[in-house]
């Protein structure tokens, strides 16, 4: 057994230690009857080199996105992911440590961390983060319901046109404490949240404002307007953002927002068929911070006077509140978490206006050729990574006709919104070409 | 540890001085903190919001623990102590004096069933 | 020294391609009022300057790789470094959740795979891959407890979890965030389940109870068939927290027992990375009664491919996608890698291990419950508190061994504790280091008690100030 060091040996003399001759009296307070007299039904065992044969090919049974060009998003992105990335956190320190309980032995995960709150903070004009959560749709629901805790309103505002599969997740933590969500539409020509939707009376019972900033349509919004009114019923903004857009669009704390949340997957980490990502959580004001979710890192002295970090504010958590904490989360994505770190590190804000820079024009070159070709835009709002086409198409079958040419297509909209069934969500990052671009839309436009 | 004398003391350790005929003031016993450790929070309640006797009104929270505190008497509060908002530590270094956490105002206070320091000094022995 | 610290203008350490496509003045793209104005606060530097950083940061940390880490209730075995590569293999790490189905068949057996291999080592039918963490699971777990009274028209009346005064913090929280109230059950003088105590508190209003089995004392209850009756009488289900199945692969199936859901923290017990915190997988597998209920999706097979499916009765998604895939197929790739033999031996030797130091430590520290431990075991600290050294001191001065401490102060129904978890991938050499380490310390706690109180002095800062920490926050660096 290459991982398991005790020699039969050794196991006689543990066991005579203990007055015992075999493994099985160690199990003598398990009641027979209710053992395991089989083996379990597993497949034979696979030494390593026949495994990574195996695992090979099972991964080959995939098309990966080196074999393809994508326009695939809604959610999860081809991102360029710079190759010292992997380097680093594979370090076993790293890799191989846990959530930092003994802080004297944990000061290189706990000032990372401390870095990824200080770049996430910066980032979103915020005035604290905290150390990570599962993903960007789950970092929301909490936020949801820290609004609830902090303004005592059992009611919770969110766009219709956030991602709705982060509005299912939303639902599901939400009605499990009997919070009412209430779906805000969107105009149908712009793709933007329509406050002229609300009923005026709503205002006051809110908790809070959910939006998203590009919208899962890629649209960006003028969120002042949004801040303006639900501050005016003195219920909280939380804003959905893509940190790449952050490069280039307006900060959530330039709006106003009490809370952040978003998915930092794209930022370093691998796709890896959508998980492990990572969510961000920041907001501003002492009162908020003392709610949030998760584990928080903070800064202090060591008995000689030396900086160092800790875990901190622990009392909001569940190992010690237990069902008064703030959440039930402990484990996080520390280690995408310390990714996303890495990348903004690498990046630094030119690198990051310049992969949102990007992201804009490129994105803009292929909205105008698939325009030029024929292909109706289905919103007329701006579009930061993403856009909405439409055409009297099975956009499902055209993606399989796509996959022969070694394209991905975008996300056909009928498995998300019955209303837009004619329409597909196309994405563009940095890593596409215009070279790719045309060829994509010669391809289309030959199929109309 | 410290019982100051001359104060009322309930079973979950809070202290009540009578201020006037119908003004109380509130805080946690030295044992109580001593028990806490370094306090590093407490959130402060709303002027103005009734309590109830046996009802916990606020938290206190140390590094590794965080604890209700029950009022000891059922009323409206009238004044928080601000100052524990940045110097939660008070708690600690003055219990009885400083660190005092709010006033509650009633016209009907019942502290028949509170200790006396003595009975609160034996109270802890056995605890 | 932090990043921003070292920052220079006008470094950078990643090059992007050259954009090729002709540029549109970017007013007429977005409209000025939504530009940033603000900086980013990012740091500037160039990669070499960068990975040393994180290099130097890297040899501040304890981990696995390092040396012994005990932490109890964490399963801190070594991460067979083949998974990693498994995992980065672009026929996993570069595909998209939301590629057509034909395109991902590979991913999606695996996963099918995996819910089956889980099923048959929980005993029980089918398995959602969904959850992200091991409190995440519960959450789900809780969710379709909730779901299935529901069904039965019974949720209304059926609002009460119970929950052992030794169980890990997460169970109340996750009781409180899917909407039940928790209740408190009190261990017996063996450790378990108080089993009078429970059957005066079950009723109409229970949902359910959730067991950690062996429980964080490191101990099985040998009560669990009484107590699912129990339960199961009373109209409610059985939840099994599973942090510590480390204890059980192939000796036990959880489901055998009477457990209705099972969660699994593949980076526990199937030795996935814990990545200084993450990100972890908490899978759950649950009875044929519940299969409706899953979250969506599940992975199904039928006419030779496989493919994603709402459950019937779906509490719907609690996570985006379909969970922490790259974590998966570690996992996977072990439990190929080991098959049933091997994971019985896993259980045999962290068994074993447990038991072996536990008993050479018992003279020197109390050991509030004597009897036959499971994977780990609790000690508590309160002969040295006596004299004036507490668990935490303790717990410091085994940093300067080259140890990471054990879990300490958990669970609260031990005065002072210390919990010990050595898993099956320590040697017999590493183990009697440890036990050396901590007679030494019991020792010294009679000799030199200021010599542990001012531990640790040989870690790269010493004792630090968490009341300064928390009292006056400091949580980002300033501008």
């Amino acid at each position: 057994m290459p991982y398991i060091p005790n020699t039969p040996e050794e196991q006689q003399q543990m066991l005579k230690s203990l007055g015992m001759s075999k493994l099985a009296e160690l199990f003598a307070d398990i009641p027979d009857h209710l053992q395991l007299k089989r083996p379990l039904d597993l497949p034979e065992p696979l030494a390593e080199h026949q495994l990574l044969r195996y695992m090979g090919q099972l991964a080959e049974k995939n098309v990966n996105l080196d074999r393809c060009i994508s326009f695939l998003g809604a959610g999860a992105y081809d991102h360029i992911v710079p190759a010292v990335v992997s380097h680093i956190i594979n370090r076993g320190e790293f890799l191989t440590a846990y959530t930092p309980y003994q802080a004297e032995v944990s000061q290189g995960v706990l000032q990372s961390i401390f870095e990824f709150q200080t770049l996430i903070a910066n980032l979103t004009n915020m005035e604290a983060a905290n150390a990570s959560m599962y993903d960007g749709a789950t970092a929301l629901a909490e936020a949801a319901l820290m609004s609830c805790n902090v303004t005592n309103r059992r009611k919770v505002a969110a766009a219709a046109n956030l991602d709705p599969r982060w509005l299912e997740i939303l639902q599901v933590y939400l009605e499990s404490q009997n919070i009412e969500l209430i779906n805000i539409a969107y105009d149908p020509v712009t793709g933007l949240v329509d406050l002229e939707a609300v009923e005026p009376k709503l205002g006051a019972e809110l908790a809070c404002m959910i939006v998203s900033q590009p919208s899962f349509f890629g649209s960006v919004d003028d969120v002042d307007r949004v801040a303006q009114w639900i501050k005016s019923y003195q219920g909280l903004l939380v804003m959905a953002v893509d940190p790449i857009s952050l490069g280039i669009l307006k900060a959530p704390g330039e709006y106003g927002a009490d809370i952040v949340v978003g998915d930092a997957g794209c930022l370093g980490n691998p796709i890896s068929f959508g998980g492990p990502s990572v969510g961000f959580f920041a907001v501003t004001g002492m009162k908020l911070i003392r709610r949030m979710p998760g584990r928080i890192v903070g800064q202090t002295t060591d008995r000689d006077g030396n900086i160092g970090y800790v875990l901190t504010l622990q009392a909001r958590e569940q190992h010690i509140r237990r069902e008064k904490a703030t959440s039930n989360i402990c484990t996080n994505q520390a280690l995408n978490a310390l990714t996303a770190t890495i990348y903004l590190a690498l990046l630094g804000p030119q690198g990051i206006k310049q992969v949102a820079y990007q992201c804009l024009q490129k994105t803009a070159y292929l909205r105008r050729k698939l325009e030029a070709a024929g292909f109706k835009l289905r919103f007329n709002a701006p579009v930061f990574k993403e856009f909405v086409i439409q055409a009297d198409w099975d956009w499902e079958e055209i993606n399989q006709r796509l996959l022969e040419h070694g394209y991905l297509g975008g996300f056909p909209l009928k498995l998300a919104d019955p209303n837009l069934s004619d329409c597909t969500l196309i994405a563009v990052t940095e890593a596409r070409t215009k070279a790719e671009m045309d060829r994509f839309v010669d391809l289309l436009r030959g199929w109309r | 540890m410290e019982v100051r004398k001359g104060l009322l003391y309930s079973k979950d350790h809070e202290w009540v001085q009578e201020v006037s005929e119908s003004v109380v003031r509130v805080g946690i016993s030295a044992y109580a903190q001593d028990q806490l450790g370094d306090i590093v929070y407490i959130e402060l309640p709303e002027i103005d919001a009734e309590v109830a006797k046996g009802e916990s009104f606020t938290v206190v929270e140390s590094v590794k623990a965080a604890s209700d505190v029950f009022s000891p008497v059922s009323g409206k509060i009238v004044a928080v102590n601000e100052k524990l908002e940045d110097s939660p530590e008070l708690i600690n270094e003055s219990p009885y004096d400083e660190g005092w956490i709010i006033e509650v105002k009633s016209d009907e206070l019942e502290l028949s069933d509170l200790m006396t320091a003595e009975e609160y000094a034996r109270y802890i022995e056995e605890v | 020294m932090l990043l921003l610290d070292l920052s220079v203008p006008g470094r950078q350490g990643y090059a992007l391609p050259k954009l090729d496509v002709e540029e549109t003045p970017i007013e007429e793209l977005i409209p000025e009022t939504y530009l940033r104005k603000s900086e980013l606060g990012l740091p500037e530097l160039t990669e070499p300057e960068v990975v040393r950083y994180f290099t130097q940061l890297s040899r501040k940390n304890h981990g696995v790789d390092v040396g012994f880490y005990p932490l109890g209730s964490c399963t801190m075995k070594y991460n067979p470094r083949v998974n990693e590569n498994i995992a980065a293999m672009p026929g996993f790490s570069r595909i998209h959740p939301r590629q057509p189905e034909n395109t991902v068949q590979g991913a999606l057996q695996l996963m099918y795979e995996l819910d089956r291999y889980l099923a048959e080592i929980a005993g029980l039918a089918k398995t959602s891959l969904q959850p992200a963490a091991g409190a995440h699971g519960e959450l789900t777990g809780l969710l379709i407890i909730k779901a299935y009274h529901e069904f039965n028209g019974e949720a209304e009346q059926r609002r009460e979890i119970i929950i052992p005064d030794s169980a890990h913090g997460t169970n109340p929280a996750s009781a409180q965030m899917a909407g039940f109230i928790a209740r408190e059950i009190s261990s017996d003088p063996r450790g378990g389940v108080d089993v009078e105590a429970l059957r005066a508190m079950v009723g109409p209003q229970t949902a359910g109870l959730m067991l950690t089995n062996p429980n964080t004392l490191g101990l099985f209850d040998e009560n669990i068939e009484t107590i699912a009756k129990i339960i199961h009488d009373a109209g409610g289900l059985l939840y099994y927290d599973g942090a510590n199945a480390n204890a059980i692969l192939g000796i036990v199936r959880p489901g055998d027992t009477g457990f209705d859901i099972v969660h699994f923290n593949l980076h526990k017990t199937f030795s996935t990375p814990h990545g200084g915190g993450g990100p972890g997988s908490g899978p759950i597998v649950v009875s044929n009664k519940l299969v409706d209920f899953l979250p969506d999706p599940i992975v199904e097979y039928t006419d030779g491919r496989y493919h994603l499916a709402r459950p019937k009765h779906s509490i719907g998604p609690v996570k985006a996608f379909y969970g922490n895939f790259g974590v998966m197929v570690k996992a996977y790739a072990y439990i190929r890698h080991l098959g049933a033999e091997g994971l019985r031996a896993v259980s045999e030797n962290a068994v074993l291990n447990a038991n072996y130091v536990l008993n050479q430590l018992k003279q020197d520290y109390h050991l509030p419950y004597d009897r036959l431990c499971m994977h780990e075991f609790v000690l508590s600290g309160k002969w040295q508190k006596e004299l004036g050294v507490s668990t935490l001191d303790i717990a410091k001065r085994l940093l300067d061994y080259g140890v990471h401490a054990p879990t300490i102060y958990f669970p609260l129904i031990v005065e002072e504790a210390i919990m010990v978890e050595p898993t099956e991938t320590e040697s017999k050499a590493t183990l009697d280091a440890f036990i050396e380490a901590m007679q030494n310390i019991a020792e010294e706690v009679r000799t030199n008690p200021e010599r542990i109180k001012s531990a640790p002095c040989q870690t790269p800062v010493k004792r630090l100030d968490e009341t300064k920490a928390a009292r006056s926050p400091v949580l980002t660096r300033k501008l």
